[in-house]
């Protein structure tokens, strides 16, 4: 039993790590920019298939799982473009590279998956650099110390004069415009570098499970809501850093509640269903509290 | 003051919204204006007269009609965007909430001010220093605001937004300050607080200004020059003697003379001999 519990946490703790680069991606739109994109589904299974196909191809897979960020960065940069320079509202913009991205990723798969049982990939790399035998430790290992890489890299670039003028760009465009901000690039900038984030999380979820699918993707932008809606909830995080942490906590609450989910008997196939009720219900719940007080409400968004 | 050579000119500006519609509007018609170094310039008019277009304009938040020249420091900039005009002018809006980011705390906001019209690299926004630059720049006033730095700015009242976005429009010191109606939504007592803030940073750093207003007693108190708008013309520009001693009425006759109409905003004349405007109540 006790056995039981601890897989289940060192593994929760695993897909939160690697399901958290998603999550700040999310949250880096979602709410740092306040870009509600949608890209996301389709970059987390581009990250995926570039790194697949790739390491597939005998590249490094470090190399193959940084060439997966790049395609990130460029399926962002792709829908920041259009609602940018062209002016097509954001949740069209993703919606529209999303589908694009779902042809793209079958092309460079060459079909719907690329499996890789017997690839050289960052875990088994790292397992026998350092002599791991256990599974879930050497992914750990791999997943944490990406992370870590992860926040301190954002947690500085946040706070950067760019940085800065990226965070607000979303919180109050007119004025940091008034202040000689170009706000179309800090969008695209923004929009990019979650999107490449997002699809470092696909290339790392593709080797942790040996393969790559054409619909690893689906869902994935709720997944992220989720967890940062948890991680917000939760730990009411304050300033860059904790907002970070908070982000990653939320995003191995969800994966231990959906894995105890698992375990107690629930269809697999019902997990997204499940998903979406949960962020419907966390995203109601104020506004029904609300409405019980009869507080004034503002319109609903329709972004 | 005279003799201080032109900081910002304006020529022939014009210019028209909803081209070619039957909404058609000449917001601004061919403009012309020379603002002199360190002049603090008042400009009233009733609404639809095109002041804050004139200030649109100068900011370029868009451009004026072909033919139009905006000139700063006799460089040409009608085509510069906004972003890349912030370098020289520096603006703070009615509305508090447009001037601050509320989800940031007073530092980051100081920080984003300081580096206006600046290049943005990669290194952290605010250090040591800078702290001590913003302690300094806002302890004068007197609000406190220099202690809670780590704030956020959305926890302030819209009358210390309004004083921050003051502090932060003129912190980097742009050649030019617009003032777009800045104390129209406050009350009383604070607008008194953010209009003596006003001519204590204007006069501290010389800096060239114009304030447009709806309140005429504003305008007769504050700055050394006085313009008054009506149809996107300038109609009234009276310089420091010659409004030295005008009254509210005066202004109203000398505004029914140039512009041929009867003065139709009644905000001004609610009592008459009284120098109340709207905004005041």
């Amino acid at each position: 039993m006790l056995d039981v519990a601890g897989h289940i946490l060192s593994f929760s703790f695993y897909e939160g790590l690697v399901f958290g680069f998603v999550a700040i991606g999310v949250y880096l739109t979602f709410r740092v920019l306040g870009f509600p994109d949608l890209t996301v589904d389709g970059s987390f299974a581009l990250g995926g298939a570039v790194a697949a196909v790739l390491i597939v191809k005998d590249v490094n897979p470090f190399l193959a799982t940084l060439a997966a960020f790049g395609a990130g960065l460029c399926a962002g940069l792709a829908t920041s473009l259009l609602n940018t320079k062209l002016r097509i509202p954001a949740l069209l913009a993703g919606i529209l590279v999303m589908v694009a991205l779902y042809s793209i990723n079958l092309r460079i798969m060459g079909g719907a998956n690329v499996g890789l049982l017997r690839e050289v990939t960052i875990f088994t790399l790292t397992s026998q650099f350092l002599g791991l035998e256990n599974r879930i430790a050497y992914q750990l290992v791999v997943a944490g110390v990406l992370a870590i890489v992860v926040f301190f890299i954002l947690n500085w670039f946040l706070r950067t004069e760019i940085g800065l003028a990226l965070r607000a760009t979303g919180d109050n465009e007119q004025m940091v415009r008034g202040f000689g901000v170009n706000t179309d690039m800090t969008t695209i900038l923004g929009v990019s570098i979650s999107n490449g984030l997002v699809a470092l999380g696909g290339a790392v979820v593709a080797q942790g499970q040996k393969f790559a699918d054409v619909g690893m993707g689906i869902g994935m932008i709720v997944i992220g809501l989720a967890a940062v809606i948890i991680g917000e909830a939760l730990f009411r995080p304050k300033g860059v850093a904790k907002l970070l942490l908070a982000v990653l906590g939320g995003t191995f609450i969800y994966r231990l509640v959906i894995s105890v989910a698992l375990r107690l008997g629930m269809a697999p196939g019902d997990l997204k269903l499940i998903t979406a009720v949960l962020v419907i219900i966390a995203l109601a719940v104020p506004y029904i509290q609300k409405k019980v007080q009869h507080e004034w409400l503002p319109p609903a968004a329709r972004w | 003051m005279s003799e201080n050579k032109s900081l910002l000119e304006l020529r022939k500006i014009t210019k028209v919204f909803s081209k070619g519609t039957i909404d058609e509007v000449r917001a601004l018609d061919k403009i012309n204006l020379d603002v002199k170094a360190e002049d603090y310039i008042a400009i009233i008019g009733s609404n639809g007269a095109g002041k804050t277009t004139l200030l649109n304009i100068i900011a370029g938040v868009f451009p004026p009609e072909n033919g139009g020249q905006i000139i700063v420091n006799d460089k040409e900039v009608s085509g510069l965007s906004e972003y890349r005009r912030a370098r020289y002018v520096g603006r703070v809006y009615q509305d508090p909430h447009i001037g601050t980011a509320a989800k940031m705390s007073i530092e980051e906001n100081m920080a984003m001010a300081l580096l206006r019209g600046q290049p943005r690299g990669l290194r952290v926004a605010s250090d040591k220093q800078r702290r001590e630059l913003f302690h300094a720049a806002l302890a004068p006033l007197g609000l406190g605001l220099e202690n809670r730095l780590n704030a956020l700015v959305g926890t302030l009242s819209g009358g210390q937004r309004q004083a921050l976005a003051l502090v932060m429009a003129t912190l980097s010191k742009p050649a030019i300050l617009l003032l777009d109606e800045h104390v129209a939504t406050l009350d009383p007592r604070t607008a008194q607080i953010v209009l003596d803030l006003t001519e204590m940073l204007v006069k501290r750093e010389r800096m060239t200004t114009i304030m447009v207003t709806h309140n005429m007693e504003l305008a007769l108190r504050h700055g050394n020059r006085l313009l008054m708008m009506h149809k996107g013309r300038i109609v009234v520009d009276m310089n420091q003697e010659q409004r030295s001693n005008l009254t509210i009425r005066d202004l109203v006759v000398a505004f029914e003379r140039a512009s041929g109409e009867e003065f139709v905003d009644d905000s001004v004349l609610l009592r008459p001999g009284n120098v109340v405007g709207i905004s005041d109540l």
